[in-house]
């Protein structure tokens, strides 16, 4: 793995954290494998903790919002739980790093196709839609693919240009403004693979299950 | 572009790894938890676990590793998980939906289920609804007839079904199944490569990515089933008695021309 030191955060934090010590979050509000994402944190020494109720978020410095499931029903019960405003607090009033995953990347755009048109939490602007499948590209797109990194964005600091990644989606963003896009993936079509919009991050693959690559993308987004 | 998979299979049997021969022979060759970490420093693409134990008596001994005894299928898969950061698949003895998702929660990403989705082809749809089609796998022991065909085979292999392969995947897909485990009783430890016509048979029959198993004597046998159709390709066995198994595997499949993680 390839180590570099040039990690300069382009973030502002309007809160700063009362400790220096990072404190992460994942979302739990009952779809996607949180197992797996707090023991890659905790791999890289990261102090990870599922956190269910959206009061207990006060404390927390960089949030995960996982996902694997329909995009309307996971909004449904973003509502239900109450996680929608606490949410919105973290990443846009605090102004705190929040990172999307999969269907969690999905979540931050504007509206989603998936069966029937859904509002998402409409932080990013644009769309999410389904892959077009051809012959030779099936949907769901499962497998590890190789995602081309644009730009120096601090989730992507050490990483080469080139990287292979895990995905398992049928759906990806459509972002209005593709500036924010920082990594392409291209099967059957080219779609963004990975975000950044000020403080929100995002990545359509599973850095959690991408071996070095996702663990050092991991690292990368505490240092955030 | 889409990789290729090079996927090892590490079968458990009452808490200790196994080397597999025509479904019945099995050997002890270590610790099902060091044997991951391994792996993992490997880097792998996938990992496949199946617990293939038939009694529920489980003993990962004090052998020849630092690893403390488990005496649960789920505590190894807990252990497992926490050192494994590639995509893991469970499977063997899973028969309800608390059985999965006792396994989701303990960081499996995909199960396997085998006898009870034959038993119970509702099963799959009720599990692809649930926990999503991606996270299902329906394994498949294949074993083949006097007259050609294939036939699916439960229970270790030992029950017949009277189902023709081709007509069970197809089964299995339409009830929501996101991939297909494929194994052949009769090629399981042979060592002496896929059964290429299977693999065919399957791959032509379903649109999900089909994981090819057994048979895989040595790495070059790897390609035959990429050829066939298989998305991935598996190997229990030559994991275990060949030092560097996942570089030299994906270095015979790019030789094949074949694109692969490396």
């Amino acid at each position: 793995m390839t180590q570099s030191n040039s990690a300069p955060s382009n973030l502002t934090r309007s809160t700063p954290l009362n400790s220096s010590k990072t404190s992460v979050g994942i979302v739990d509000y009952g779809r996607g494998n949180l197992t797996s994402v707090r023991n890659a944190i905790q791999a890289i020494g990261g102090n990870a903790q599922v956190i269910g109720d959206p009061a207990n978020i006060d404390n927390i410095s960089h949030l995960i919002l996982p996902g694997v499931g329909a995009f309307g029903e996971a909004m449904e019960r973003l509502h239900h739980s109450g996680w929608v405003s606490a949410l919105h607090a973290h990443a846009m009033v605090r102004r705190r790093p929040l990172l999307g995953i999969c269907l969690g990347m999905q979540l931050l755009m504007e509206s989603g196709t998936e069966h029937g048109i859904h509002a998402g939490l409409g932080w990013i602007a644009g769309t999410v839609s389904k892959l077009t499948s051809t012959s030779d590209c099936r949907v769901p797109h499962i497998g590890w693919n190789d995602v081309e990194l644009v730009t120096n964005s601090p989730l992507l600091v050490g990483l080469n240009t080139r990287e292979d990644f895990y995905f398992v989606h049928s759906y990806a963003v459509r972002p209005t403004n593709e500036s924010c896009v920082t990594g392409w993936c291209q099967q059957g079509e080219r779609f963004a693979a990975t975000l950044q919009q000020e403080n929100l991050f995002a990545t359509q693959f599973h850095p959690e299950k991408s071996q070095r690559a996702g663990l050092r993308l991991l690292e990368n987004f505490l240092a955030c | 572009m889409l990789k290729t998979r090079l996927i090892p299979v590490l079968l458990l049997k009452n808490g200790l790894l196994v080397r597999s021969e025509g479904f019945h022979t099995h050997q002890v060759i270590g610790n099902p938890v060091h044997e991951a970490e391994r792996f993992n420093e490997w880097n792998v693409d996938e990992l496949v676990y199946l617990d293939i134990s038939r009694d529920n008596q489980y003993d990962s001994r004090r052998d020849d590793t630092k690893v403390a005894s488990l005496t649960d299928p789920l505590q190894i898969l807990e252990r497992v998980s926490q050192t494994c950061f590639m995509p893991l698949t469970w499977g063997g003895g899973i028969r309800t939906l608390d059985d999965m998702r006792q396994r989701f929660a303990r960081g499996a990403d995909k199960i396997t289920i085998n006898s009870q989705a034959v038993e119970t082809p509702a099963l799959i749809s009720e599990a692809a609804r649930q926990f999503g089609s991606q996270a299902i796998v329906v394994s498949v022991d294949a074993k083949k007839t006097a007259t050609g065909d294939y036939e699916v085979m439960i229970h270790g292999g030992r029950v017949q079904t009277g189902l023709s392969v081709q007509d069970w995947v197809g089964i299995a897909e339409s009830a929501g199944a996101g991939e297909i485990f494929l194994q052949s009783l009769d090629q399981d430890g042979m060592a002496e490569g896929y059964d290429v016509d299977l693999i065919r048979l399957v791959t032509s029959r379903v649109k999900i990515p089909v994981v090819a198993c057994s048979g895989v004597g040595r790495f070059e046998d790897y390609a035959a089933g990429v050829e066939a159709g298989a998305s991935a390709v598996a190997a229990a066995n030559l994991w275990h008695f060949k030092e560097l198994a996942d570089r030299a595997g994906k270095r015979a499949l790019a030789k094949a021309g074949i694109s692969v993680r490396l």
